[in-house]
């Protein structure tokens, strides 16, 4: 754990770090409503980096995971990943089937590679 | 609760599963998982809470990082507002439901509340939200204490669930070329930048990629005008 988790306890910071700075956002979003329509500027912008952010997020889990997922090679993990956003595109954009193709393809490839 | 029990739920309580054990691996405990999921209910947002506790940055960089994933939720809350608010409920209430809108809840509510008469619409996402919280809150715990006892290639299957969900949900809500470009830059900068600059990484990749995105994206649009 940081120093700053230490300091603070880790329930303090969660809220300080986590909740406050998530809760303004929905806040700020009751009081906009109706006076922002969803395509002005500002929110193209602030999309943008929300998922440029969030894809970061995602990278890493990938990459550079934590526990037992940390024993597969990574190609098969990224493989994986492009079989399942693939399989969302193809399937109707329906999300259980690009988690599902995605997952059948880390498992199956995992038995495969580690019988 | 019908809408709970649907495939976008599951799907939502399997992800919590995969955070559940990343949470456990970065030594959180099941109780400050769970509290984390029922107080911030974003989990984009808790990924990036639990790399920052670990990763040994300010309760200030931290906030930072959190604030800058969660102002995607902002038009997500614009738009369902009108329909929460067309049956008269107040303000205040609106705050109060604003709280368990995230992903999942936006996409079950965006396709159940329309077909609700307008009174019903905010009794309605309030007894959805709150169960579904209650349902994720339990199934961060229990996954927590579990996790750690299965075979390795279900907990592994598991932890995949997580970065996965994002991918597709977030591609899956996408609807303009920036906000598509946008992953993508982020899933090649937000690597470059966690071993190169670990720490600000995520900031980084987000202000950075995420401003490219949008840049070249009002271009296109701006060429396709002319």
């Amino acid at each position: 754990m940081s120093e700053a988790v230490v300091t603070l306890g880790p329930y303090l910071f969660i809220v300080l770090a986590g909740m406050l700075p998530t809760i303004v956002w929905r806040w700020i979003g009751v009081f906009a409503a109706g006076r922002l329509k969803q395509d002005d500027e500002i929110f193209v912008w602030v999309r943008a980096v929300a998922n440029a952010l969030v894809a970061g997020v995602i990278a890493r889990l990938i990459l550079f995971p934590t526990g037992a997922l940390a024993a597969t090679p990574t190609e098969l993990r990224i493989g994986a990943a492009i079989v399942g956003l693939v399989a969302f595109l193809i399937g109707g954009s329906r999300i259980y089937v690009g988690v599902l193709a995605a997952e059948a393809v880390l498992i199956g490839g995992w038995f495969l590679l580690f019988v | 609760m019908i809408g709970v029990a649907s495939i976008p739920c599951l799907v939502l309580v399997s992800a919590y599963i995969g955070f559940a054990g990343l949470a456990r691996d970065s030594g959180v405990s099941a109780f400050e998982a769970s509290f984390m999921t029922a107080v911030v209910w974003a989990l984009p947002n808790q990924v990036v809470l639990v790399g920052a506790m670990v990763g040994g940055v300010s309760v200030f960089t931290a906030a930072l990082a959190v604030t800058l994933t969660a102002v995607r939720l902002m038009p997500m809350v614009v738009t369902l507002v009108p329909l929460l608010r067309s049956g008269g409920a107040p303000r205040w209430q609106i705050l109060i439901l604003s709280q368990w809108i995230a992903v999942t809840s936006w996409v079950v509510a965006q396709t159940r509340l329309p077909k609700l008469p307008p009174e019903a619409r905010a009794p309605y996402f309030f007894g959805f939200a709150v169960t579904l919280a209650t349902v994720v809150v339990t199934a961060t715990g229990v996954a927590h204490a579990t996790i750690g006892h299965l075979p390795d290639k279900i907990a592994g299957g598991l932890y995949f669930l997580t970065p996965i969900y994002f991918l597709v949900s977030i591609w899956g809500t996408s609807r303009l070329p920036s906000d598509r470009l946008a992953m993508l830059i982020g899933l090649v900068l937000g690597p470059v930048l966690y071993v190169y600059a670990p720490g600000p990484d995520l900031m980084l990749s987000g202000l950075g990629g995420g401003t490219a995105a949008y840049l070249i994206g009002r271009a296109m649009r701006r060429r396709a005008h002319e």
